[in-house]
């Protein structure tokens, strides 16, 4: 699952993730397995714990200068999570972070976050591996050293 | 070992060595050629041999009905009366539930079970800046009594028993609960059902916690304290292996991390003064049943008869109702999948008859789109159905522990029984549950196991049918249940109104009374119950208990 970028030019350094929980909802299993997955890929990963409001995670990310955000969202609650953290980080003049994630989220939810400048979201089932590939892609058109 | 031979006059050394021997040629002529390339480990990685046979069990278990009840805790079991079929369900507005409850009543459904929304299983309500975007979601939002009484509008409390997953806020629920019978004009001691309560696995697993561990476990022994002797029928606390399954744990640290909460909880009663009999008969479990078959049932055969041990011989509990563990039975989500969702009737309908095998006292049947959605009408009448198809076609209900005897089934529950003992040690190691869950021991033994399963999906090591096999390249959407805000916006509406028409002179006595039962370190549950019926609010009550106790900070790490 860690063949995405075997045969692709190194990155300048290696890309800074931070794995959010927002909202109330406590289920962090695939938020967990994600992030140790990120992590053994060759990320550099935070994981902000659970309970956090969209304030909370902009702010970590800018103050940990990350490149992705990854929300994980199994409430319902997307078609308000998302918008307000993209709305936040381009407030805080950081609209370059990448915006992505996954959970429970109907496709044509998707579609309308995307639209509002939201990264790939992930359903259940996905291999670690899509998202890994994923962020690498971006990466290396992205990523400044 | 012992092995059970048909005449008493064999030899059992004799007979030992016949089987053996037996076992040897016919290992040497059946094995090697005639075996698949598979993975024929359980889904939790215990192995499983060609073959089982007498040489891989003990003595025969105990009838159903007798300690310590391996074989089931009733002796008819089923045949005396089906197990109760109660589906899981709760969203939007009060009044959304209300509807969903007659329409399951009225389609052969013999219990409630009450899915709360977010901010309700966090103790906020439905108006808090933090509730935003979550009210009715995942479930109902109840933020007072007045959301109490419209959930149960029309359903007679004292006839219908009834099921609450709440945890953080338990206490506070309950009594809203209480106090919404109270305005029914039901006599309290009537109410039957359930609260789950359960702290300590939200703390390991589950994650909708407010206070820190200690008072979070002090409210628990109140409400036994107080239920033993209002609500006599009614199960104090549903100690819960449910979510530390899902979270990603084994079947073997499902039942012992489930079992280690329950011991703690008993150690604390004990410890409060109360007589082990007078609050352990309330107590009550829940499982989840996953895909692996065999290892389910034995998990829960192996459950009874650890529970009915400990309570004896560790606890000193004589009345044989505190030595017998009721439990429900849940499918299991997470074994589902979003890939052509139907596949999950199957499942769903495999795992079901594995609860049943196992003797459970309640089910509930998760319907085939929970990994997309809230289900629908539609899914949650197949999942039904299912079970009642499980009860009354095939047969299954008949006779009490149909599986007693299979040298698989025994040797799996030994087994199962093993590797509880070995963890029960582990935390007693580290200084008990308690000191597991500050170190996050537990949190990261399920983690691992998580993170392993995730890697045996991927290599393909384990077949998930329809994910990493049978995959449809063309898969066409099906229909799910949207909830919109327009739930935030009525409930938000009916806050103001409710708000508005109550006596806040009252309100804020209550609630004081409330914060100073806490202080004092009395019972807290009469003072909590006058708030409920003086029409506080959730959050207003959790809040001055925080005032008092202070939130909860986790261990982060992953």
């Amino acid at each position: 699952m860690m063949m995405a970028t075997m045969d692709s030019p190194p990155l300048p350094r290696p890309v800074r993730v931070l794995v959010a929980k927002p909202g109330l909802d406590g289920h962090d299993r695939g938020a967990k397995v994600v992030a140790a997955a990120l992590r053994d890929a060759g990320m550099e990963v935070i994981y902000t714990g659970l309970h956090q409001t969209p304030e909370m995670i902009a702010t970590a990310a800018v103050q940990e200068d990350v490149d992705v955000v990854g929300l994980s969202i199994l409430s319902g609650a997307h078609m308000t999570l998302f918008p307000r953290v993209r709305a936040l980080l381009v407030e805080m003049d950081r609209p370059d972070i990448l915006l992505t994630g996954g959970g429970i989220i109907p496709a044509e939810d998707i579609e309308s976050l995307m639209a509002l400048g939201v990264g790939k979201l992930f359903g259940p089932g996905t291999p670690t591996g899509d998202l890994i590939a994923y962020i690498n892609d971006w990466a290396r058109t992205n990523l400044t050293a | 070992m012992t092995v059970h031979v048909p005449d008493d006059t064999t030899d059992q050394a004799a007979e030992i060595t016949r089987l053996r021997a037996e076992l040897e040629s016919w290992k040497a002529a059946a094995l090697g050629t005639r075996q698949r390339a598979a993975d024929f480990s359980t889904i939790s990685g215990l192995p499983i041999e060609p073959v089982y046979t007498a040489l891989d069990t003990g003595a025969p278990a105990p009838l159903p009905g007798n300690y310590p009840y391996t074989r089931g805790i009733h002796p008819t079991m089923y045949r005396g009366r089906l197990w109760t079929m109660r589906q899981f369900a709760g969203f939007g507005t009060a009044e959304d539930t209300n509807a969903r409850y007659k329409f399951l009543l009225e389609r052969g459904q013999t219990g409630l079970s009450v899915a709360f929304d977010f901010p309700t299983l966090m103790g906020y309500d439905a108006d808090h800046p933090r509730s935003e975007g979550e009210v009715g979601k995942c479930g109902v939002a109840i933020s007072s009594l007045a959301d109490m009484e419209t959930l149960f509008d029309g359903i007679p409390l004292d006839k219908v028993s009834v099921s609450m997953t709440i945890n953080g806020p338990a206490a506070i629920l309950f009594c809203f609960f209480v106090a919404a019978a109270e305005r029914q004009g039901v006599d309290i001691a009537a109410l039957q059902g359930t609260i789950q309560n359960d702290i300590l696995k939200e703390f390991v697993a589950q994650h909708a916690w407010i206070y820190p561990v200690e008072p979070s476990l002090k409210i628990i022994v109140d409400l036994f304290e107080w239920t033993s002797t209002h609500t006599p029928n009614w199960n104090s606390i549903s100690i819960s292996g449910y979510h530390i399954r899902e979270a990603g744990s084994t079947a073997a640290q499902e039942l012992a991390f489930t079992l280690v909460n329950g011991f703690t909880y008993v150690e604390r009663g004990i410890a409060r003064g109360l007589d082990v009999d007078q609050f352990a008969p309330r107590l009550s479990f829940f499982w989840d049943v996953h895909n692996d078959f065999f290892e389910e049932i034995a998990k829960m055969r192996a459950a009874r008869r650890i529970w009915a041990r400990h309570l004896r011989e560790r606890y000193g509990a004589t009345d044989e109702r505190s030595l017998k563990m009721r439990f429900h039975c849940q499918t299991a989500g997470v074994s589902l999948t979003a890939q052509q969702p139907l596949n999950n009737v199957a499942r769903v309908a495999y795992q079901a008859m594995a609860a049943v095998l196992g003797g459970t006292q309640s089910l509930h049947t998760n319907a085939y789109d929970e990994t997309l959605a809230l289900p629908t009408e539609h899914s949650v009448r197949v999942a039904l159905r299912t079970q009642q198809i499980l009860a009354h076609e095939t047969g299954v209900a008949h006779s009490a522990d149909p599986l007693g005897g299979s040298y698989l089934v025994e040797a799996l529950t030994d087994r199962l029984e093993e590797e509880a003992e070995a963890i029960f040690a582990e935390v007693e190691a580290m200084g008990g549950t308690v000191a597991a869950i500050e170190a996050g021991w537990f949190q990261r033994e399920i983690a691992q196991s998580a993170a392993r399963f995730q890697a045996e999906v991927e290599t393909g090591g384990k077949v998930v049918v329809g994910l990493n096999a049978f995959v449809e390249d063309d898969e066409q959407p099906i229909d799910i249940l949207r909830i919109d805000e327009s739930a935030e916006v009525e409930q938000r509406r009916r806050m103001v109104a409710m708000r508005a028409s109550r006596d806040e002179s009252l309100v804020a006595s209550r609630l004081a009374a409330l914060e100073a039962a806490g202080r004092d370190d009395r019972n807290i549950i009469p003072a909590m119950l006058d708030c409920a019926r003086a029409y506080c609010t959730l959050y207003e009550i959790r809040h001055v208990l925080e005032e008092v106790w202070g939130a909860y900070r986790e261990p982060v790490f992953f």
